[in-house]
């Protein structure tokens, strides 16, 4: 009868069952916020008037949007966020760290069947461990760190099955741009979205944080995912004694979809609209200035070693930056030696930070340039000029792209070719 | 509560970047200087209608895109007494209704047919939105009783100094 978010909102307000519509005043395990966010958190705390932290274990902070610091300004702020964070005993992941998205659940912050608030949009990644996820802004993020609760409408769910295996070159985020092409960008709004099916069921966790990442591109509020073994086993180590919480087997959904992951191919969102898809062969050819390879979107070990493999000994075309998302995840590339073979390519190999993502740093475009990127966001001067152009893309089209300087179908540099 | 204010149309999934530019947001932390950038990739004289009480009446998705809390907070500071949309982005709404900013939710009928620059005038309390100049009238979605105080109090941290507690306690 009940789904996976129907589930989690009733036990984390204390209630035997709860009903999509409802409003509940929930218990918050998490929230976190980052440098793009937590000063307008902590200035709203002073608004209201209430300056403590409910519980310093359960409220973390991230320098992370723009880091190292690219400006004066921006180091203020970060001061002020080391500031607050000693004085209130809470964990700051300083400069360096990585992106939120991927340092909290790397540092088992993220355990199945909680209530995680982060503000930023893209909190619902942690839906991908079984987790009722959502994205809040400042102040918002102000009454969950002081008070430990906060209300939500308990949202309609819509599941979406994923049968098959996908084809060689074809990604999770080809997988979840059909989707977004689907639904459209309004498409899943307020809604939470559960992707099952055999597909979700044997893929890596790298791949099923990029699905519930761009769950908010079509305007959903949250995507806890049921674990699989992948998930589980790399829980292990990091996060005890947790509970897997499933959807009944009669739950009620206002919505399905079925997507047959055999017959995907490679995808992008062209500009200047997240749900502007379009096969990769539509926009063969067109020329590329700069290939962005990172973000909590696709910069995992799994988006890295994709890149590595289709560049092989070859040479980019096009300016391409590889960002890891976090210092673990750069540690491992180094380790595997995909940074050296990235360097050799012509790649330019950056410390975690989001920087070009959100055009904070690190590669911003210039007038009239276009953009390959495997972040989430396509919208108008995300990335810098407001006449550039982005197009969204896994990494293999990312990095098939970069070697030739345009847009290319990454089954070109597959298996057999 | 009664709002009023110059209509000012916008189209489909007016997202937080278009609002505030995400390379503003780190440049300054006052609302007042970021105003001054508001919807500038979309328009940049767009502003200037703004200016003096305005009501942004849009269509679907409003406020889609990043959870930056500038976006509403530019907007009041810009001048705009209201957003009347088809539909809102959930984050952007939750952050409106905190601010104060009053987010509205009317059919698109009205929507598309209310004219550019006519004075609008929105009755919370009776739930109507009158088109002064056309002469149109349409219902708004209701909101929970909750959310109503908020948006009467100017918002949440208003709320809380007047009555020393947040208004969900009992729901
Ligand atoms: S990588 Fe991009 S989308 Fe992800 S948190 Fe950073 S700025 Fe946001």
């Amino acid at each position: 009868m009940s789904t996976i978010v129907e589930k989690i909102l009733a036990k984390s307000s204390g209630k035997n069952s709860v009903t999509a519509g409802e409003f509940v005043l929930s218990n918050v395990d998490v929230v976190f916020a980052h440098d793009g966010t937590a000063l307008l958190a902590v200035e709203s705390m002073q608004e209201i008037g209430i300056e403590r932290v409910f519980d310093p274990s359960k409220v973390v902070f991230f320098i992370d949007h723009a880091s190292p610091s690219p400006s004066p300004q921006i180091s203020n702020i970060h001061s002020a966020m080391r500031k607050f964070a000693k004085k209130h005993g809470i964990r700051l992941y300083d400069v360096g760290s990585g992106i939120c998205h991927q340092v909290l659940p790397e540092e088992g912050c993220v355990k199945p069947g909680s209530v995680i608030v982060g503000a930023d949009s893209h909190t619902v990644t942690h839906g991908a461990f079984n987790a009722f996820a959502t994205g809040v802004g400042s102040t918002d993020a102000a009454i969950a760190m002081s008070t430990g609760k906060l209300w939500f409408m308990v949202p309609e769910s819509v599941k979406i099955t994923v049968e098959g295996k996908f084809k060689d070159m074809v990604m999770s985020k080809d997988l979840v741009l059909h989707v977004l092409g689907e639904v459209k960008a309004d498409g899943l709004t307020y809604k939470s979205v559960e992707y099952h099916g055999s597909c979700i069921d044997g893929m890596s966790v790298d791949s099923r944080m990029t699905i519930a990442n761009m769950a908010v591109e079509m305007g959903a509020k949250c995507c806890p995912m049921e674990l699989n073994s992948a998930t589980e086993k790399w829980l292990k180590g990091r996060v005890s004694d947790f509970k897997e919480v499933k959807a009944d087997k009669d739950a009620s959904y206002v919505d399905e979809l079925y997507v047959d992951a055999s017959k995907l191919e490679p995808l992008v969102a062209a500009p200047s609209n997240v749900d502007n898809v379009k096969s990769v062969r539509e926009v063969e050819g067109v020329e590329v200035d700069q290939v962005f390879i990172g973000s909590c979107t696709n910069g995992r070990i799994e988006d890295i070693k994709v890149a590595v493999k289709i560049l092989g000994d070859r040479h980019v075309k096009a300016r391409c930056i590889v960002i890891p998302a976090s210092r673990r995840i750069y540690y491992e590339a180094l380790n595997a030696g995909y940074i050296d073979k990235l360097v050799r390519a012509g790649c330019i190999v950056g410390f975690p930070t989001c920087g070009p993502c959100i055009g904070a740093h690190m590669g911003l475009l210039g007038d009239g340039e276009v953009a390959v990127s495997t972040s989430n966001r396509n919208f108008v001067g995300r990335m810098g000029s407001s006449s550039s152009k982005i197009y969204l893309a896994s990494p293999a089209t990312a990095a098939a792209s970069a070697l030739e300087g345009k847009i290319v179908d990454p089954r070109k540099y597959g298996e057999g070719r | 509560m009664k709002i009023s204010g110059k209509c000012v149309k916008l189209g489909d999934h007016i997202n937080t970047d278009l609002i505030i530019s995400g390379k503003y947001k780190y440049r300054t932390q006052d609302i007042r200087e970021l105003a001054k950038y508001v919807f500038e990739d979309l328009d940049p004289k767009l502003k200037d209608r703004l200016y003096g009480g305005s009501i942004i009446v849009a269509q679907k998705n409003f406020g889609c895109g990043s959870s930056r809390e500038q976006a509403p907070r530019v907007l009041k500071a810009a001048g705009v007494n209201a957003v009347i949309a088809e539909s809102f982005a959930r984050i952007f709404f939750r952050n409106a209704v905190n601010v104060g900013l009053p987010v509205i939710v009317s059919d698109k009928e009205f929507i598309m047919s209310v004219k550019e620059d006519e004075t609008l005038s929105v009755d919370l309390s009776l739930g109507k939105v009158y088109a002064l100049g056309s002469g149109l009238e349409a219902s708004i979605k209701p909101y929970p009783e909750f959310m109503l105080k908020i948006i009467e109090a100017g918002g949440i941290a208003e709320y809380f100094k007047a009555f020393k507690r947040f208004p969900w306690e009992n729901i």
